[in-house]
């Protein structure tokens, strides 16, 4: 089980927390016909470090980017979504 | 550190822990194929079994191969044997990192059906069962494939409707269903819990009697032997480091020991994909998640039918062993670790104490997870890629077991003819950009929600 820092919350278990999808499926509002389709159907499927959104869907409900090791389950990072662009 | 051969009848749940190691088990110079018969067998007891050759050679890789398959799971090896067998492809390899059946071909349910709902996957899964079921006399090896019957559980008046709809398509098409009553489904499991205050309440199910299960080791060894035989090398501990692409063609494969010139390369190798895909400069749709099965220890016969419900996604059988298998939902995030949440063992024992109480009182002995590569409308991924003699199976989601013999026999008429056949032409690898998707479950282009 992966105890997730929330940043509004602190440390969580798993449980409380959807995964959502990675950040690299979310398409640009101006991208071409071509980028959008990469961006929705391809991933580069990492093994190690990648950059995802989940959500504290049974805890404070906020969206996440949570940066995560897909080999270790390590949690290498944690932060609110509005904080980036 | 004595370990089990793969010609020896070892358990199912030993290949879990105490899988062999190709050094110990295979030495170089091995005599051809012996034959398995009754009258062998009678033989071997006179002499306590000490005779038996090696089931297939310890091959260490040539400098050229016509064909190089990419994976020695069981796709892997079903293409090389049909490519050798059907198709009389001269020189073949199967490049394996790790030990051949080490992945998700020994870490499945081994539940075998073909009772889809789309007539793509119906045409597939359904060539594979007719492969099925004449497999143990073709490849002269028990792959022990039982019929018991698959069985999905319906609850409520919508899941009726839903199998009753399945049913009928399936019908159509020539696949054999059955839809059962209540009492029907009493009948042919009789620890099912279908009392009124039944957590899950039973009101019928759908039937493929043709469904069941096979050895899923057997499967693999099978395969590999009876390719090595027809002159396949089966080449393990040999990993794929990088694919030599020149104009637009794939020449060959850069490899742990050493480098192989090919006429053409397949690739068949879940949980690898997405990786050897990038070796050539593609991104495949495809994630890596994780599902997780478990075994209970052996009892004797309780349950001789395969139990599914896919409105809890659970499904229950009894190895020949007599352990219970019980499968359930993936992590539901993308992994490559190769091992569960603890809270799904939880969710699962759950669900099936639920269906069958008797569960209960049973002690779980293992659990492990595989690997599995989701594609975007949970149907596989066959089919030429953009870069020419370079060829993908892959992203068969958590539905690969099933479908190894039919998946073989497609996969090695595409590398052989280079033209994908019309029964997997639906299953291309650009039908998401053209909206062309499979999507059994109707559920839109989500990996983690198949």
């Amino acid at each position: 089980m992966l105890l997730i820092p929330c940043p509004h919350c602190g440390p969580r278990a798993l449980a409380e927390f959807t995964f959502e999808r990675p950040v690299e499926s979310i398409v640009p509002l101006d991208a071409s016909t071509e980028a959008a389709v990469a961006h929705l159907y391809t991933r580069e499927n990492p093994r190690g470090p990648s950059w995802e959104l989940w959500r504290h869907a049974y805890g404070c409900r906020a969206w996440l980017r949570i940066q995560r090791d897909t080999a270790t389950h390590a949690i290498l990072a944690t932060e609110p979504m509005e904080r980036r662009p | 550190m004595n370990r089990p051969g793969p010609w020896e009848n070892v358990g199912a749940s030993s290949s879990k822990y105490g899988l062999c190691r190709p050094d110990d088990a295979f030495a170089p110079d091995t005599p051809p194929m012996k034959r398995y018969s009754a009258l062998g067998l009678l033989r071997g007891g006179f002499d306590g079994h000490r005779r038996w050759p090696k089931a297939w050679r310890a091959a260490d890789p040539r400098p050229a191969y016509d064909v190089v398959i990419v994976g020695g799971g069981g796709h892997g090896l079903a293409t090389a044997y049909y490519l050798a067998k059907v198709h009389k492809v001269g020189r073949i390899a199967v490049l394996e990192k790790n030990w051949i059946g080490g992945g998700n071909a020994g870490r499945n349910t081994t539940i075998v059906r073909s009772n889809y709902r789309l007539p793509q996957s119906q045409a597939l899964l359904e060539l594979s069962l007719k492969l099925w079921e004449g497999l143990s006399d073709e490849l002269n090896y028990n792959v022990m494939f039982s019929q018991r019957g698959a069985l999905f559980l319906g609850h409520s008046d919508a899941d009726m409707t839903r199998l009753a709809e399945r049913g009928d398509a399936l019908r159509c098409n020539g696949v054999d269903a059955e839809l059962l009553t209540r009492d029907q489904v009493g009948r042919l499991i009789p620890l099912l819990d279908l009392s009124p205050t039944a957590r899950f309440p039973v009101q019928g199910g759908l039937i493929q009697r043709r469904g069941g299960t096979a050895r899923h080791d057997a499967v693999v060894w099978g395969y590999a032997r009876a390719a090595d035989a027809l002159g396949v090398d089966v080449i393990q501990n040999c990993e794929v480091t990088g694919l030599t692409i020149e104009g637009g063609r794939i020449t060959g494969v850069s490899t742990t020991r050493g480098d192989i010139a090919a006429g053409r390369v397949g690739l068949c190798a879940t949980g690898g994909s997405s990786r050897l895909a990038a070796m050539a400069g593609l991104r495949l749709p495809i994630e890596c998640h994780n599902l997780q099965a478990f075994v209970s220890e052996p009892v004797k016969p309780m349950i001789d039918t395969v139990i599914m419900s896919q409105s809890i996604h659970c499904y229950i059988s009894q190895s020949d062993k007599g352990e219970i298998v019980l499968g359930g939902d993936p992590d539901l995030y993308p992994t490559y670790a190769q091992r569960g949440l603890s809270m799904r063992i939880e969710d699962v024992a759950a669900q099936a104490i639920g269906l069958v109480p008797a569960l209960s009182r049973l002690r779980m002995l293992r659990s492990w997870a595989g690997t599995t590569d989701m594609s975007f409308d949970g149907s596989p991924i066959i089919g030429p890629t953009p870069v020419n003699d370079l060829f993908l199976n892959a992203g068969w989601c958590y539905g690969g077991f099933k479908a190894t013999p039919g998946s073989g026999w497609m996969y090695a008429d595409l590398l052989a003819t280079g033209r994908p056949h019309p029964t997997i032409a639906p299953f291309a690898l650009d039908r998401f950009e053209r909206g062309a998707t499979i999507d059994e479950a109707g559920v839109g282009p989500m990996p983690h929600h198949r």
